[in-house]
C-alpha cells in the first residue's frame, strides 16, 4: 500500500516539476523578439538560383550560427530565403554566446568527424586551429573572396587554403547616451579613462536618485574570451603593449597594472558589482534598458538601440573608445568567418551557401538590419550602410585596430586567452594587478615555448 | 592457539574431491557472468584504462597538430604542480563538506517531519521532492537570476525588507560565490537526502517504538537509541551518493560561474582542460587525480559500513 503511493507520488512531482521547468524555459523565451527593421529591407534573392536548385535542390545542411543579439533572427531569415529560392534545405543552431563554449562545442564536432555541422561562424581567432577540419574554399570561392578586405582573407587563408570566407567584421567601441551628457553639462563624449570614470560617477550620482539600477559603465568582464578583447583595449590604449608582442609576453608591466587596476577601482562603484559576469547580452540590456550612461560593446548593439521602441532610440551616440594617460583610442579586431566541415555530406550545397551569405548583397543587408561591420570594403562605403551605422564615419572606423595574440599562439590561442581572461577576471573581482600579471605573464611563455 | 595449525592443505583437497556436477555448475555460473562482465569490461574497465593510457602520453584535443608520442609521468608531475588544480581540489571538497553536511541535516528533519503522521502529508512529501525534480541547469539558471545584483529578486525583497543595506552580488563577489552556490545546491538536493532518509525510516518496525513507549522511553531517547542506529544503513547509502556527486559537481558551477579561476571544482578544471585548450592528456591525468580521490572516499565509507555491519 505505501509502496503504490510512494509511485504515485513520484509521478505528481514529477509531472509538477515538468510544468515548472518547461515554465521557467518559456519565460526565459518571453523576450519579445525585436527584428530590426525588417520591413525596411528584406533578405536579398539568391543569384543564379535556379541552375542551384537543379544540382542541390532538396539537400539538407546545417548552420551552426549566431546567438548574440538579433543575429539569430537574421539567419534565419537568410537561411529561409536561401532555401526558397534553391530548395536546400538550411537548419541554423545557434552557437553558445560565449565565443570560448562556441570553439569547444565545434571542437568537440569535428574531434569526433561528425557530419552533423555542414556551415560554421568561426571567430577570426580560430581558423588556425581548425584549419585540419575545413574544406578549402578557393576552387569554388576564390573569385568572391577578392571583394573582401585582403587582411581578413588572409587571415582565413592557412597553408595557402582559403578556409573561411569572411563574413562580417568588429571592433570595439564606446557607446554614450547623449541626452544625458548633455544633462550632466558635458558637451563632448570622454576622451580619456580618467574622464569617462569621472563623468560615469557624476550621471549616476544623479540618475539613482530616481533608478537606483542605473550605472554609469558596463562592458564584457565575464571570465571569457570577450574579457580578453576588453582587456586588450585597456591595456594598448594605455601604451602597455599587445599581451604578447613579438613572440613574447609582455602583460605584466607597469602601464597595463595601472590601467587594470584603475578599472578595477571602477567595479562595484561606476559599474554594476556583478560587471564581472556580463558578457555582450547583458551589457546591451543594461544600455538599451536605459539603465547606463557608457557602454563598450560590438557594432551590433547599435542596430537594436537605434530600433524603434527601444527605450535609448535617438538618446545615443557611438565614438571611439577612450585612451590612457600615455596612449590613443584603439578597438579590438573582432569577426566571424563562415567556414564549411570537411565532413559535411553536402560540401557542393553548403559552398553555394556560403558564396551566398558572404556576397556584398548579404553583407549590406545584415549591415543595414544588424549594424554589423561588412569585411567587403564597397559595401562599408556604400551611402545606404553608412547612414545606418555611423560608427562606420571614417573618423570612428579609422580608429587604431587591436588584434588579439593569436598568430603567436596558432593552436594553443583558445588555452592562453584562457589564462588572459581569468587572470584579468580576478582582478575585477578584487585582486591586485601586481598579485596576477606575473603568474599571467609565466604561463603565457611556458605556452609559447610549448608551441 | 596451543598448537600450530595448517589447515592450507585441506581446501585444496576438497577443491580436488569436487564432484563433476559441481564442475559443471561453475563452468554454467561463469557462462552465466560472461555478458554481465563483457558490459562491466566495455562501459567501465575500458574507458577507464584509456583514460589511464592517455594520462601517459601528450594526446592533442584536435588531431593534426602534434603527434601523439608517450611522456611517462609528465602530466602528472605537471598537474601536481599546478597551483589552479591544487585550488580545485581544496575548493571541491570545500563544498562537499558544506552541502553533504547541511543537506544531512537538514534532509534527516525534513524526513522525520514527513514521517510522522498529519493532516496533508501526502502534499507535504510531493512538494518537497519539486526542487529536486527541476532540472539542474535550469534551476541554476534560475537561480542566477534570482541573485543578480541589479535585477534580482532576492536582493530586492532583501532591500525592502531591511535585511541587506544594499543590493549584493552574490554570485560575482569571490567572498559569497561558494556560499551562493552551495545554498542553491542544498536547496536542491536536500529532498533527495529526505527521500532517502525517509525510505530508511519507513523501514523500521513500528512496535520497537510502543515497546519503548511501554518502558517509559523518552522521544529524545528512543530516537538517539533506536532510530538512529536503525537508520544507519539508510544514512550510509545517502552519505556515499551525495559525497560522489559532490565530488564531481560540474553544472551548478558552470551555469554560475562559467570559466571563472577561483570557482573552478575539478570536474570543470578538466572539461575546461580536455576540450577548451585541447589538452587531453593533462586532463586525462586529472581524471585519474580525481578518480583515485573518489575512491578513497568510497573505501573510506564502505570500510565503516562493514565495520558496522560486524
Amino acid at each position: 500500500m505505501k509502496h503504490r503511493r510512494l509511485l504515485v507520488l513520484a509521478g505528481v512531482v514529477g509531472a509538477v516539476a515538468l510544468v515548472t521547468s518547461l515554465s521557467v524555459a518559456a519565460a526565459s523565451s518571453d523576450k519579445p523578439a525585436r527584428t530590426h527593421q525588417a520591413g525596411a529591407i528584406a533578405a536579398p534573392k539568391v543569384p543564379n538560383a535556379a541552375a542551384i536548385k537543379k544540382k542541390y535542390g532538396g539537400q539538407k545542411i546545417t548552420f551552426v550560427g549566431d546567438s548574440v543579439g538579433n543575429g539569430h533572427v537574421r539567419d534565419l531569415a537568410l537561411a529561409k530565403r536561401f532555401t526558397k529560392d534553391t530548395g536546400i534545405k538550411v537548419s541554423v543552431t545557434p552557437h553558445p554566446a560565449a565565443s570560448d563554449a562556441a570553439y569547444s562545442q565545434l571542437a568537440r564536432a569535428f574531434s569526433s568527424k561528425s557530419s552533423s555541422i555542414d556551415v560554421a561562424m568561426i571567430d577570426v581567432v580560430w581558423p588556425g586551429a581548425f584549419a585540419p577540419y575545413l574544406v578549402d574554399l578557393k576552387p569554388k570561392l576564390g573569385k568572391q573572396s577578392k571583394l573582401h578586405a585582403a587582411g581578413i582573407v588572409q587571415n582565413d587563408t592557412i597553408g595557402g587554403k582559403l578556409v573561411a570566407m569572411p563574413w562580417f567584421g568588429d571592433y570595439g567601441i564606446l557607446y554614450y547616451r547623449t541626452d544625458l551628457l548633455k544633462k550632466y553639462g558635458y558637451s563632448a563624449p570622454p576622451k580619456t579613462w580618467g574622464d569617462l570614470f569621472k563623468m560615469a560617477k557624476k550621471i549616476q550620482d544623479g540618475e539613482q536618485k530616481s533608478n537606483p539600477n542605473f550605472a554609469g559603465f558596463v562592458f564584457q568582464g565575464n571570465s571569457y574570451e570577450g574579457l580578453t578583447c576588453n582587456a586588450l583595449e585597456w591595456i594598448a590604449s594605455a601604451g602597455g603593449g599587445h599581451m604578447i608582442d613579438n613572440g613574447k609576453a609582455t602583460i605584466n608591466n607597469a602601464k597595463a597594472a595601472t590601467i587594470l587596476d584603475a578599472i578595477r577601482a571602477q567595479v562595484g562603484k561606476t559599474t554594476p558589482r556583478g560587471v564581472t559576469s556580463y558578457q555582450e547580452d547583458q551589457t546591451e540590456h543594461a544600455f538599451d534598458a536605459g539603465d547606463a550612461a557608457f557602454a563598450r560593446n560590438w557594432p551590433y548593439q547599435y542596430g537594436i538601440g537605434a530600433t524603434a521602441g527601444s527605450k535609448v532610440k535617438g538618446k545615443f551616440s557611438v565614438t571611439t573608445l577612450p585612451h590612457g594617460a600615455a596612449g590613443k583610442p584603439v578597438g579590438t579586431v573582432g569577426g566571424w568567418q563562415l567556414a564549411v566541415s570537411k565532413y559535411s555530406k553536402h560540401k557542393d550545397a553548403t559552398i553555394e551557401f556560403v558564396r551566398y551569405m558572404t556576397s556584398p548583397a548579404v553583407e549590406k543587408f545584415d549591415a543595414i538590419t544588424n549594424s554589423n561591420v561588412p569585411t567587403i570594403p564597397s559595401v562599408a562605403k556604400d551611402k545606404a550602410v553608412v547612414k545606418a551605422n555611423p560608427y562606420l564615419k571614417p573618423a570612428i572606423a579609422s580608429v587604431a585596430r587591436v588584434t588579439r595574440p593569436a598568430k603567436f599562439l596558432k593552436t594553443h590561442y583558445n588555452e592562453a586567452s584562457k589564462v588572459i581572461y581569468q587572470g584579468i577576471n580576478q582582478i575585477l573581482n578584487g585582486t591586485p594587478a601586481k598579485n596576477i600579471l606575473p603568474g599571467v605573464q609565466s604561463k603565457l611563455n611556458q605556452i609559447l615555448k610549448q608551441k | 592457539m596451543s598448537s600450530v595449525a595448517t589447515p592450507a592443505p585441506a581446501p585444496r583437497r576438497r577443491r580436488r574431491r569436487r564432484t563433476k556436477l559441481q564442475r559443471r555448475q561453475t563452468r554454467l555460473a561463469w557462462l552465466l557472468l560472461i555478458p554481465a562482465l563483457a558490459v562491466v569490461a566495455l562501459v567501465a574497465i575500458y574507458p577507464l584504462g584509456k583514460t589511464v593510457y592517455q594520462s601517459f602520453t601528450n594526446q592533442q584535443f584536435l588531431a593534426g597538430i602534434t603527434p601523439t608520442k608517450w611522456v611517462g609521468l609528465d602530466n602528472y608531475h605537471q598537474i601536481w604542480h599546478d597551483p589552479a588544480w591544487k585550488h580545485a581540489i581544496i575548493l571541491t571538497l570545500k563544498f562537499t563538506v558544506i552541502t553533504v553536511s547541511f543537506e544531512f541535516v537538514l534532509g534527516l528533519i525534513i524526513a522525520l517531519v514527513v514521517n510522522s503522521s498529519f493532516k496533508g502529508r501526502g502534499v507535504m512529501r510531493a512538494v518537497m521532492l519539486v526542487p529536486w525534480a527541476i532540472p539542474t541547469v535550469v534551476a541554476a539558471q534560475m537561480w542566477k537570476w534570482m541573485l543578480d545584483d541589479t535585477f534580482g529578486v532576492v536582493n530586492d525583497l532583501g532591500v525592502r525588507a531591511h535585511v541587506l543595506s544594499h543590493s549584493h552580488a552574490w554570485i560575482s563577489d569571490p567572498s559569497t560565490s561558494l556560499g551562493a552556490v552551495a545554498a542553491v545546491d542544498i536547496w536542491k538536493t536536500t529532498p533527495f537526502v529526505a527521500l532517502l532518509l525517509l525510505a530508511g525510516l519507513q523501514v523500521i518496525p513500528t512496535d520497537l517504538y510502543e515497546a519503548a513507549d511501554v518502558d517509559g522511553a523518552s522521544k529524545l531517547q528512543q530516537f538517539w537509541r533506536i532510530t538512529l542506529p536503525l537508520l544507519k544503513p539508510a544514512i550510509l547509502v545517502t552519505l556515499i551518493f551525495r559525497t560522489l556527486d559532490a565530488l564531481r559537481v560540474f553544472d551548478v558551477f558552470y551555469v554560475f560561474f562559467g570559466n571563472r579561476l577561483d570557482t573552478q571544482t575539478m570536474a570543470i578544471y578538466i572539461q575546461s582542460t580536455i576540450i577548451g585548450d585541447g589538452n587531453v592528456g593533462l586532463g586525462a591525468a586529472a581524471s585519474v587525480f580525481m578518480f583515485l580521490i573518489i575512491a578513497l572516499f568510497v573505501v573510506i565509507y564502505v570500510t565503516f559500513m562493514r565495520v558496522n555491519e560486524e
